[in-house]
């Protein structure tokens, strides 16, 4: 497999989208909020929209150089497309979907289990057999790269699990360089071998989901992947601890070393929570009102004044929580990260 | 005070329905329908039936031909002056039809603008079955361009894009994807513009004159035989309701053609 190589410079509303990237035979995610440039990103790889400058090469074949005013048009690169919202032919079966650019569809049809659906249009399936039509349209030309423009975005929240699993298990076995933008932390560590963080126009960080969780680079990076982010001054505490004094008031003990403005990461599955201060070893109690509870599958998401916990739905029922009640939140020092701040 | 608005409304809409039934109901009660189609085998009305299908069929060919094409550039590209460039392609609909006659003289007269060229090559066009076609396809075209401009822009770019990526070349793009999409659109833009067509009068009369079995058209001979024989007017009158309803009844019925034909093809249902 030949890796595909990205460097461009892509003008956007507010700034310019820089990026440098290289794509081995692996799945990398780009996750940033909406604006941040993904689908543009896939636009200009595809062909589909011009880059300000830059090269766009896939091994030794190059796809676009502005310096040697070279421009593929799309029909010309060896790419699949994985649109959002799919966009599969309507006015066609999925077997003249899948076979629209040429290629064999059988074997595809196999593997995504969509043999049975082969006569069926587009407007009859479910979004998880529409998923797997244009990821098989997508791979009936054997493209060298593979492009998925929020592949989970379209999909019911019950159905996400075992689709995202599946094509975890999908995009392992093709081993192409592929290349995901979302803008869901949780798709891109659970799709992909390395995830990066794309925020105002710069890759932030690019790295293992595990690394990114666990050295996020800066407050942006930790947020996107779902953290708690909160603002204090750092002083040193017994033990080698560090205390940070939070601007709301109350104060964090940290086992990361810090000092001054500082910004305090803690993840939300980290902290739990009870009715009153719990005698345990936690260092960290928060006490707070609760705000709203998401029920997100067996999990409960319980958004507090300033903090955000993720408990199991057992939890939540025993506790009984109702928003505008007050809980303890609680977390050790050792799961607290400490970022400088700005 | 809601009684009395209740009563304005229902007056209204009596009214309105009135007025527009009335008169289409006349032409069929004036005379009985036996007596219409007797009248249709008139030598009057036989020439201007071939003269009116023969110019229409040419014309809405030439119209569907070029028109399409044209309607898809229009639709998908964007380019400095489009606006001017549309609003050009709409002119016709606002000219009074004997304001389009006068400007295809203009043009293609002996003394016209292309004149001393298409004399030069021998080709005389007023009055002549040509000036029809030109006739009708000059006062027809704006109705299918506009309306297939507006099909091809509810055509999704995305899917135009993704045909691309699949390696389709821009033909293979317009034939496979962009024409399929549109063609509800365009069937409709493409039927109201034959109305139209079918329905000139003004442009033709001053540009091709009235000879019957060359330029006479069905409107023209109704408008000849208005004050020669009533009923021989009254009938072709009548077809072109019967004709005109046919197309509208199809146009509305195209919708639910479509919504069914989703559900056609289904081979095994997915379980």
């Amino acid at each position: 497999m030949v890796p595909l190589h990205v460097d461009l410079s892509l003008p956007r509303r507010s700034f310019d989208l820089e990026l440098q990237l290289e794509v081995g035979s692996e799945t990398v995610a780009l996750v940033g909020p909406s604006g941040a440039g993904k689908t543009s990103l896939l636009r200009a790889v595809a062909g589909l929209v011009r880059p300000e400058r830059g090269s766009i090469s896939c091994g030794p074949e190059v796809w676009f150089d502005s310096a040697q005013r070279v421009d593929r048009r799309p029909e010309e690169r060896s790419v699949g497309y994985v649109f959002q919202e799919y966009a599969l032919f309507p006015h066609l079966s999925v077997l003249q979907n899948v076979t629209f650019g040429g290629g064999r569809a059988d074997g595809l049809l196999r593997r995504l289990r969509l043999e049975h659906l082969a006569g069926a249009r587009p407007g009859e399936l479910s979004g998880g057999e529409r998923q797997r039509v244009a990821i098989a349209r997508a791979l009936a030309r054997e493209p060298h790269v593979l492009l998925l423009d929020e592949p989970m975005a379209a999909l019911d929240p019950h159905t996400r699990g075992t689709v995202r699993a599946e094509l975890h298990d999908l995009l392992r076995e093709l081993a192409l360089p592929a290349l995901l933008v979302t803008h869901d932390f949780e798709d891109a560590a659970a799709l992909a071998d390395r995830v990066g963080v794309l925020g105002e126009g710069r890759l932030r960080q690019l790295g293992s989901a595990v690394d990114l969780l666990g050295s996020p680079a800066d407050p942006f990076v930790a947020r996107l992947a779902g953290a708690n982010v909160l603002s204090g001054v750092a002083a040193p505490a017994p033990n080698g601890l560090t205390a940070v004094l939070l601007d709301d008031g109350p104060t964090v003990y940290a086992a990361d070393a810090g000092s001054g403005r500082t910004e305090v990461v803690v993840y939300p599955w980290d902290v739990s929570l009870a009715r009153s201060a719990p005698d345990d070893s936690a260092l960290n109690h928060i006490r707070e009102e609760i705000v709203s509870l998401t029920p997100l599958g067996n999990r409960a998401r319980v958004r507090l004044r300033t903090l955000t916990a993720e408990i199991t739905t057992t939890s939540a029922e025993r506790l009984q929580l109702r928003p505008g009640e007050t809980v303890v939140a609680s977390f050790k020092a050792t799961q607290v990260r400490l970022l400088p701040g700005g | 005070m809601r009684k009395v608005f209740a009563a304005f409304l229902a007056a209204s809409t009596a009214i309105a329905l009135g007025f527009l039934v009335l008169p289409v109901a006349a032409i069929f009660v004036r005379v009985p329908p036996g007596d219409l189609l007797g009248a249709l085998g008139h030598h009057v009305t036989r020439d201007a039936l071939l003269v009116s299908l023969k110019t229409s069929a040419i014309a809405h060919a030439c119209v569907l031909l070029v028109g399409t094409p044209a309607a898809y550039v229009l639709a998908r590209r964007r380019f400095p002056g489009r606006g001017v460039v549309l609003t050009l392609v709409e002119l016709p609909l606002v000219l009074p039809p004997a304001v389009a006659g006068i400007a295809l003289f203009a043009a293609f007269g002996r003394a016209g603008l292309l004149g001393d060229q298409l004399d030069a090559l021998g080709i005389q066009i007023p009055f002549t079955q040509a000036a029809v076609v030109l006739a009708v396809a000059f006062v027809e075209s704006p109705f299918y361009v506009r309306g297939a401009i507006a099909a091809f822009e509810a055509v999704d770019q995305t899917l135009l894009d993704a045909a691309r990526t699949l390696g389709a070349r821009p033909a293979r793009v317009f034939a496979r994807v962009a024409l399929p999409l549109a063609a509800g659109g365009l069937g409709a833009a493409s039927a109201l513009a034959l109305a139209r067509g079918l329905g000139e009068f003004g442009a033709t009369i001053i540009f091709a004159g009235s000879l019957q079995g060359v330029t006479q058209t069905l409107p023209l001979a109704v408008y000849a035989q208005f004050e020669q024989d009533f009923d021989t007017a009254l009938a072709i009158s009548a077809l072109f309701i019967v004709v005109g309803a046919m197309l509208l009844v199809a146009l509305k019925l195209y919708p639910w053609f479509r919504f069914t034909s989703i559900f056609r093809s289904r081979v095994v249902p997915s379980t």
